[in-house]
This record gives structure tokens, sequence and C-alpha cells, in this order.
């Protein structure tokens, strides 16, 4: 017990304090309205009654699982041909790769839906090519489009990293013992940048999961996500207490999934969020 | 291959822009139309800076992210530094992991569950404004903190420990050689975090949406409650300054050549002087006997 009393704990004091108060306690606070009513009396019906959102969760999941799988699919040749440029261009694609990602999301959405919308640009565009315009915002195919436009280069980043994290000399080895273009990619690189990946599906995933702007934006109102439905249940105080049972259901399905990325993973811990500050 | 790749990098690049170059492009739109160009004009950056809530917004934006990102920054650094001297290793990865629960977690979920928090006290204690500038202040610290200690903590961790040791062996007190030798070797990783937590809480939205008090509102704020409203290209002039100087800040902090070397050499001299200023107490302190 002495050990938990040492001079480093004395230190980061204020941290431990911090995170009692404003880490630990809010998340009680979850599961305390998650199992009460509005009296405060214990009850299991908000978990009963999220029987009600299980079609949300499920297109949730499967838009969020193809959103991933299309982030990845552009996103890993493109870091691939990236670690492959002079290290000239790298500076200068890593800076076009950064400054989306900088750039606050509600614009980044919002000037997809002002191009995409039914008078908008892309329409007045293809009017003017006399072609057909074409309905896009509002269909489920316009909010995946948004979640990959949006959670795009965080699949990039952490890939390129460990792409660029390969020693050469395996990849000519392998080439040297006989591995054909198409091998090397499928037997050394896509292996080895496996961390990479990892990291990049689980940001992606959580992500895309937990969003309510795309969803409001590019869905034009009809369409709802789990994040909408939390975000609309914490709107009057009466309904805190299903949203904070919906949102405690959705840590846990995030949970259960980041244990089962792990899983496939041997870096450290963070390397997510290593390269979400571009380390 | 090479032209593939090079064809392939510029197709994803371009669909990336695209949205942002057109809304720049709108913004200088004559006319309130979306769809098409009707003419050059800065009517709709006249009209946004007519607007008081604008220069509030930027004003409270600046305010909490310089409050936040100093907040942060002191006590991730105290937490990093303690951390790495803790005995307990349970206890350490046990406070590592619950700093990196705002970092792991979705936005929304952080921001619901301080929302209840501040509720519940604020019910309590029965105040006016339950949640308000330090509700909203308290939140940005608290997922600022986890990015802090990311940065610091390598270097904490990479120090020689006997440097320290020395300085305390020449006549520091624990807390002078913290100050004089410790605290200048870690300075590149506070400063990065404290970079870090200033564009965090500068950028963002989901958190604020649920911490925030109605007299408090920040830019990305009142983007969102722009867009709640009709197509206007007021939102495409804000934002376009907005990525402006997101470019110049990014293209400055990577550009700016050797930068690292510069604050390596840098390092090194505070080292030296440290050690040298020292070296003298310790003489005089000992003549003085």
């Amino acid at each position: 017990m002495k050990k938990f009393f040492s001079k480093g704990t004395a230190v980061a004091a204020p941290h431990l304090v911090w995170c009692v108060l404003f880490i630990v306690a809010p998340l009680l606070f979850v599961l305390y309205y998650s199992f009460t009513d509005t009296s405060g009396a214990f009850t299991l019906e908000n978990m009963q009654s999220l029987s009600d959102y299980s079609d949300i969760f499920l297109t949730t999941i499967e838009m969020s699982i193809i959103s991933t799988f299309g982030c990845f699919i552009i996103g890993y040749p493109l870091a691939y041909f990236i670690s492959r440029s002079s290290e000239k261009q790298k500076k200068v694609y890593m800076v076009l790769l950064m400054l989306p990602m900088w750039t606050n999301l509600l614009i980044r959405t919002y000037s997809m839906m002002a191009i995409l919308d039914d008078g908008g640009f892309f329409n007045t565009l293809l009017l003017s090519l006399e072609l057909a315009p074409v309905h896009i915002v509002g269909t489920k195919g316009a909010v995946i489009f948004g979640m990959i436009y949006d959670f795009f280069p965080y699949m990039v980043l952490p890939i390129y990293t460990a792409i660029t994290k390969i020693d050469h000399r395996v990849i000519e080895a392998a080439s040297d013992l006989g591995c054909n273009g198409m091998q090397i990619m499928t037997r050394v690189i896509l292996p080895l940048s496996r961390s990479g990946i990892i990291s990049g599906i689980t940001m992606v995933f959580v992500s895309s999961i937990s969003t309510f702007y795309i969803s409001q934006k590019l869905g034009g109102g009809t369409f709802e996500l789990i994040g909408d439905t939390i975000e609309r249940q914490f709107q009057s105080p009466s309904t805190y207490h299903i949203g904070a049972s919906i949102s405690l259901v959705m840590m846990i399905l995030i949970l259960i999934s980041l244990a089962v990325m792990n899983r496939f993973s041997d870096e450290e811990e963070n390397s997510a969020a290593r390269s979400r500050i571009g380390k | 291959m090479k032209y593939i790749s090079k064809i392939y990098i510029a197709l994803v690049f371009l669909i990336l822009y695209i949205p942002i170059l057109v809304l720049m492009l709108f913004s200088f739109n004559k006319t309130s139309n979306t769809g098409a160009f009707d003419g050059f004009s800065l009517y709709w950056y006249r009209e946004l800076f007519k607007s008081p809530e604008t220069f509030t917004a930027l004003k409270n934006t600046l305010i909490l992210a310089v409050s936040a990102s100093l907040i942060s920054t002191v006590i991730g650094t105290t937490a990093a530094v303690g951390m790495v001297k803790m005995k307990s290793r349970f206890f350490r990865s046990l406070v590592n992991s619950i700093t990196n629960v705002p970092m792991m977690n979705p936005e929304i979920v952080t921001g619901i569950s301080m929302m209840l928090l501040f509720v519940a006290i604020g019910t309590i204690v029965n105040a006016a404004d339950k949640l308000s500038f330090w509700t909203l202040l308290i939140s940005h610290v608290t997922f600022c903190l986890p990015y802090v200690i990311l940065s610091v903590m390598p270097r904490v961790k990479a120090m020689d420990k006997s440097i320290p040791e020395a300085a305390m062996d020449l006549g520091c007190t624990p807390l002078q050689s913290f100050f004089k030798v410790e605290l200048p070797m870690i300075m590149p990783g506070i400063v990065t975090g404290m970079i870090m937590a200033f564009t965090l809480s500068l950028d963002d939205f989901v958190i604020s949406y649920f911490t925030n008090g109605n007299d408090f509102q920040t830019l990305p704020l009142m983007i969102y409650s722009m867009t709640k409203k009709e197509v206007k290209p007021d939102i495409y002039a804000l934002s376009t300054l907005m990525i402006i100087a997101i470019t110049v800040l990014l293209i400055l902090s990577n550009f700016s050549g050797s930068k690292g070397e510069m604050e390596k050499k840098r390092h090194e001299r505070m080292l030296a002087k440290a050690a040298k200023k020292q070296n003298h107490q310790a003489f005089a302190e000992s003549k003085g006997k």
C-alpha cells in the first residue's frame, strides 16, 4: 500500500484529482442515469426500451463499417504511393493531408452538403452540361460519402507512418527471393503495416459510429444515426436517462471493438492517438 | 506505375479539396446563390464583420483556448513527471488508462457524461446557470490533458535521471533542480503539448455543444447555429477566413526549416548555463561554510 503514495503520486496529485472528478465521475453519472428514472429510482426500463433503437444501432454500425472499409480501400494506396514519393513531395503531401484534418469538421461537412445539394454547385454543373441532376443529399450514400470524406485522413496518416517504418531491406530481400510486386504487397508490406491499418480502422470506425453532424447535414434531416438519437435525447432533461443508456451501450460496443482490434495489434497502445497528433 | 501513383494522388487530393475550394469561391459571390457564381464581391465578408456576434465568438474561442491549453499544460506536465516517478506499476497503468479515456471515447460520450455531471452538481448547489464558461473550460481541459501527457511523457522518460541528481548533488533543492534542469529538458514536449491543446480546444465542437452555457458562444458553436438556419454565404466567408488562418499556421510549423535543430541547440546552451550557475552556487556555498 505504501507504494501507492510515492513521491510521484504527490507530484501527479492535481491530475489524479482531476481524473477522478472529471473523467471517472462523469462516467459514473452515465451509469447512474442509465439505470434510474426521472425520480431517481432504480429501473431497468431504459435498458428494455433500447430494443426500440435496435434498427438505428444496426444501420449506424452497417454504415460505419462501409465507411471504414471505403476509407481503407481509398486510403491504403494513397498512403503507399505517398511513402514512395521523394522527401520533398512527401512533405507537401503531408501538409495537404493535414490541412483538411485541421479544418473544422462542421465546415468540411457543410461545404460538402452545399456542393451536393439539389440546387448546389454539382447539380448546376450537371445541368449546364445538359445532364440530368441527381438527388444526393438525404440518401444513405451521401451520409456514407460524407463519413469517408471527413475521416479519410485519419486512415491515411497511421498507415503512412507504418509503411515508412518498414525496413526497405526486407522488401529487397523479398524481391531477391523471387516475390513479384503483388506478392511483396500482400506478403510483406500489408502485414508489416498492420499496426497502422488497425489504428486507422479504429479511428475511422469510432468517429463514424458516433457522428451526428454529418447525418444531420448530408442526411437532409430524414436520416437518424445513433449520434443523432443521443443528441436528441439530451435536448430535454426528461429524456436524459434514455440518452444515457443509449450512450452506455454505444460505449460498450466501442470498447468491445477496440479490444478485438487490439488483439490483432502488437504495437504499443496509443498508436492511434499518436498518429492523430502527427507523431 | 510512376504515372498511376501520381494520377491517383492527384485525384484523391482533388476530391478532398474541391469542396473547400468551391466554398472559398462562393464566399466571394455577389448573391446568395450557392449554385452558380454571379460575380465577385466582398459583400458577405462585410456582412460578417458587421455583426458583433462574430467578434464576441472569436474572442470567446481564443480566451477559452488559451486558458484551457495553459491549465492542461500545467496539470499535464506535473502528471507526466509524477507518473514516471510512480513506484507501483499497477497504479501507474491504471492512471494511464483513465487519462486516456477522453481520447478513446467518442466525443459525444465525453460530452454528455460531463454534461450530466455539471447538471447534477448545478442542481445540488442550485446554480442559476448550470452550464457556463467554467463548465466549458473544465471539459476542454479534460479532453486536452491526455494529449499533453502523451507529448510530455516520452521526454520525461528519455531524460537522463542522473542529471537532476547531479544538480541536487551540486546543491540544488529538488524544486530548483526541477525548474532549472528538468523543466528546460522536457520543454520541447511541453510546447508541443500546449500547441496541441490549443488547436484541439480551438477546433472542438461536439464536447462544447453539450457543455456550453447560453451566454458563452465559441466559433464552432456559432458555425453550428448558423448552419441550422438557411444557407447563407456568410458562413462561407467565416469558414474561408478560418481555413486561411489554419493554412498559414500549418505551413509555418511544417516548413520552418531546421527548427528542431535550433531548439536542440538552444536547449543544450540552457543546460550548460544551468550547470554553470549551479557550480557557482555550490562553490559559493562551500566557501561560505
